[in-house]
């Protein structure tokens, strides 16, 4: 019965992506590579074919590559009918339809939700109006931006130490242009890495001649009499003068589109069981409806089940081909999507890796080269176990981290590795700021574990 | 008679030819350990991967000493402080990276690249000096002056002096060999030596006058620099350029011989490489993977108990990493013993992995992707003569002594 119909749908079957990027091309071209020949629908709001998000805050802001050259390469055709410049603006999940903004509507037989997040925006929307104000999610914000930068700023404000702040700025320095760095905790980086390492993060800063303003928040934007951003006011009360401010105060999901469908979506994202189903509001499984990259929110076994959302790429990739796979597989033959997270920056000539959940971490040890250079490998724990390792400019032993992350390696760390210093051999913390405080950037948002995620109020059900 | 040990089978030079058979036999022991202070011995794709990521796992000559040296992983006897690929970080990190400034990105993003078309005529030259023969030996006339040649011109090695190269660097390769080492009489033992001291005393005569007057060349580069890591000392340029001038042309010398004896005994795929030379970047992966010129890594050891697939390996073990088993591992490879440069994902050990992944890679790739894709389009009808060829002596570094190959033509 049930393999007569997936069998149907292999063939027949038609397949709405929703989010033409990365997860939604990946997940394509993974359905066409196991052999679906049905119909398959691209919707995008976006008016461009898929393209990467990662240099936009690198290469392209220095000029290096072109932002309208960061198209993701194509694994295989996929041969789809592309819906792009249109957003999705609704899901009906009892006719199985995605209404679009123009008034279409698309059926399915599967849809995958690959909708992303987009830039929390500068909260005070006259303010965040003026000229001269950024934020850097798409392909538009870096070509916009990049113009401004080039046309020689006197100071640029980035606002937030997160990723993608912390590239902006050494961007900026990079290009000789002076600029100013904010952020509400005590260091860049605290949100995904913590205050030790953040420290380093922010000795690397100062030393590349950032301004760095650490445990301040910016209390206004000012304008100008035509409407351009001159000044930024901070908490402390000092104020900054400059005419290019980047907002980049972490992400917001894309699921919008999904209020009043039923689906268990709201501001933390889309739930999914491992095999990237998304769960209805009361925490059924769907069976048609999945679920990839940036917006999905699913549990991992090797973090105690926590729901992990992870703004990651290798995650949007690996999350897109899993439920693409088990978009046309039966029941038995669908695999778990079990990545082991792993992110990457590049900043100040500085490679960051890491591998894990390293927000789970309440200790941390450098097994590997030393804080003080710079190059290192530090090890977090939670609970006995070693849940994360970072890497500054050491992403080559990375790999032997993971497996002991994945085999549940005891911590403290015991063994002798090689290039270990004395300021390695024993664990400190690893100094995340309380969790019920908002941080900027962590890339991970570990859920059903801070003490502030209980928007539910319960009610049993009454027969 | 007692049968002899699987792993002196797989040195013993009489399998040289082909050891895959035994590399088969030998991944059935994942973990093989054959006599009592013998090494611990690795043959799958993932446990060799992991083992060349493994912090505990040490490269270092001083560690391996301890571990009870034997032929195979003795550090040469060169007088000079170990190169790099015999260190640990952080000193390990240190030379490679002050190497690196000098060869690669970022300080040096197109020395490799930029050399595209001097590689190209240094091929076009050779092919061309084949002349009337309708037969060649692509090692003596090929396959060893390329690379030769151009790790000179990238160190900046006098023209004139490349032939007195070959005569030292011969017998210092010769000189790794294990089976050779065992066997070696006091002759050989001498030649290696005197050999060794002549090529340091060359370099150490070029260093000098590139002190004196730094040129565009990598040596200037390595006596010059002075990034954040500081300079290396003389003896390290020494032992440095030493290094490349070795592991940058005899492993080359493999991979472009490998490759064109593999093209024969695959007509097809040679005959597509004449027609379309975007294949050859990915037949000289797939080669790296079914051919390596590096068959085992013999120089690590153990710094802690490490315990791979239920067995302990104490610390203090010797280990060889055998690539060329793991490259045909099917646990990781669908039919792995097919050469198929179609395969979907081309992954391979042939240069190794981790922070001693082979520092020459960029370079070795172009250099065969362009000897490969200029043997396939100027060669009229080429054939083996001799199937196989005769091999050279290391189990280490393998590959063929003469590849004798007769043809119809020269286009
Ligand atoms: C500047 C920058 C730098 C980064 N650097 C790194 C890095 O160094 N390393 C790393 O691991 N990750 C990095 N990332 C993160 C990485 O790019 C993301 O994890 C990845 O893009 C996620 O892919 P996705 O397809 O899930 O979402 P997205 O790429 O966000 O794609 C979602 C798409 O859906 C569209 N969409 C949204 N709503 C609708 C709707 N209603 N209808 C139709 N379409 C809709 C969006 O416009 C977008 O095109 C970076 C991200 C940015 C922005």
């Amino acid at each position: 019965m049930e393999a007569d119909h997936v069998d149907r749908l292999r063939h027949e079957g038609r397949i709405v992506i929703v989010g033409a990027s990365l997860a939604g091309l990946r997940a394509a071209e993974t359905l066409r590579a196991e052999g679906f020949t049905g119909s398959l629908t691209m919707i995008g709001d976006e008016p461009y074919e898929p393209y990467d998000r990662p240099p936009l805050s690198k290469a392209v802001l220095l000029g290096k590559a072109s932002p309208h050259h960061t198209e993701l390469p194509h694994r295989r055709e996929i041969d789809a009918t592309w819906r792009l410049g249109v957003a999705a603006t609704g899901l009906d999940l009892t006719a199985k339809r995605v209404r679009l903004a123009d008034g279409d509507e698309v059926e399915y037989d599967r849809v995958l939700i690959a909708t992303g997040v987009r830039a929390r925006p500068w909260p005070k929307e006259a303010e965040a109006g003026l000229d001269g104000v950024f934020v850097l999610r798409t392909r538009d914000d870096a070509t916009a931006l990049y113009q401004r930068l080039k046309s020689g700023p006197r100071r640029v404000f980035v606002i937030g130490a997160g990723f993608a702040g912390s590239e902006i700025a050494s961007a900026c320095r990079e290009m000789g242009i002076a600029v100013t760095v904010a952020e509400r905790a005590g260091a860049p980086l605290v949100g995904a890495l913590g205050g030790t390492i953040g420290a380093v993060a922010a000795e690397l800063q100062l030393e590349n001649g950032v301004d760095l303003r650490t445990r301040v928040t910016v209390t206004e934007l000012e304008g100008d009499s035509v409407g351009r951003v001159r000044a930024v006011h901070l908490s402390d009360e000092s104020v900054i003068e400059a005419d290019v401010v980047v907002v980049s105060l972490g992400s917001l999901y894309n699921t919008e589109w999904l209020n009043g469908s039923g689906l268990g979506a709201g501001p933390r994202g889309v739930a999914c069981d491992a095999g990237c189903r998304a769960f209805d509001f009361r925490g059924i499984v769907t069976d048609d409806v999945f679920v990839a990259g940036d917006v999905a929110r699913s549990p991992h076994p090797l973090f105690g089940y926590q729901f992990l959302a992870l703004e990651h790429w290798g995650n949007a990739v690996a999350q897109a081909e899993t439920a693409a796979h088990n978009m046309i597989s039966a029941g038995a033959e669908r695999r778990p999507h079990m990545w082991m997270p792993a992110f990457w920056s590049s900043q100040f000539g500085v490679n960051i890796k890491s591998v894990g959940v390293p927000p789970m971490g309440d200790q941390l040890m450098v097994t590997q080269g030393s804080l003080a250079e710079r190059r290192f490998i530090a090890v977090y724990g939670h609970r006995g176990r070693m849940v994360a390792a970072v890497s500054f400019d050491n992403t080559r032993w990375l790999e032997f981290y993971q497996r002991q992350i994945e085999r549940g390696a005891p911590f403290p760390v015991e063994f002798p590795t090689m290039d270990r210093r004395p300021e390695g051999r024993k664990p400190v913390a690893a100094d995340f700021p309380d969790p019920s405080l908002p941080t900027h950037g962590p890339t991970v948002t570990l859920s059903g574990f801070s003490p502030t995620d209980r928007q539910l109020v319960f009610t049993p059900a009454h027969h | 008679m007692t049968q002899a040990s699987l792993m002196r089978q797989i040195t013993d030079f009489a399998n040289r030819a082909n050891p895959y058979p035994l590399y088969e036999e030998l991944r059935k022991t994942p973990v093989l350990h054959e006599e009592e202070d013998g090494p611990y011995v690795f043959s799958s794709y993932w446990d060799i991967e992991a083992l060349l990521h493994d912090p505990r796992v040490s490269s270092d000559a001083a560690n391996l000493t301890a571990a009870g040296a034997d032929e195979l992983s003795k550090p040469e006897e060169t007088g000079l402080p170990p190169s790099f690929i015999r260190l640990d970080p952080p000193e390990h990190d240190r030379l490679r990276r002050i190497t690196n400034s000098a060869f690669g990105p970022p300080h040096k993003p197109r020395r490799i690249d930029s050399m595209r078309g001097e590689l190209a005529d240094i091929v076009t030259g050779l092919i061309d000096g084949f002349g009337d023969a309708r037969q060649i030996d692509l090692v003596d006339q090929f396959a060893y002056p390329f690379p030769v040649t151009v790790i000179c011109r990238l160190l900046g090695v006098p023209r004139e002096d490349e032939p007195k190269f070959r005569g030292w660097v011969d017998p210092v390769v010769a000189s790794l060999d294990p089976d050779t080492r065992r066997d070696a009489d006091a002759e050989f033992r001498k030649t290696a030596q005197e050999a060794r001291m002549q090529l340091g005393m060359y370099l150490s005569s070029l260093v000098e006058q590139r002190t004196k007057e730094p040129q565009d060349d990598m040596l200037s580069d390595l006596v010059s620099s002075h990034g954040p890591d500081g300079a290396m000392t003389m003896m390290e340029v020494l032992s440095t350029s030493l290094l490349l001038l070795i592991a940058g042309h005899e492993t080359t010398v493999n991979l472009i011989t490998n490759g064109m004896l593999t093209l024969l005994r695959y007509p097809d795929i040679l005959a597509r490489l004449r027609d379309d030379p975007g294949l050859s970047a990915n037949i000289v992966e797939e080669l790296l993977r079914f051919e390596p010129p590096v068959q085992i890594v013999p120089q690590r050891s153990t710094i802690a108990d490490i315990e791979v697939r239920g067995v302990t390996i104490p610390k203090g073990s010797r280990i060889w990493l055998v690539l060329g088993a793991g490259n045909r591992d099917p646990e990781r490879f669908s039919d792995p013993e097919r050469f198929d440069p179609d395969r979907g994902d081309i992954q391979h050990l042939g240069f190794g992995s981790g922070v001693h992944s082979c520092f020459g890679a960029p370079l070795a790739r172009l250099e065969t992707q362009i000897a490969l894709t200029e043997l396939a389009r100027r060669l009229d009808g080429p054939r083996l003569v001799e199937d196989p060829p005769p091999y050279r002596q290391n189990a280490v570094l393998r590959g063929p002594r003469h590849l004798n190959i007769a043809f119809d033509a020269l286009r």
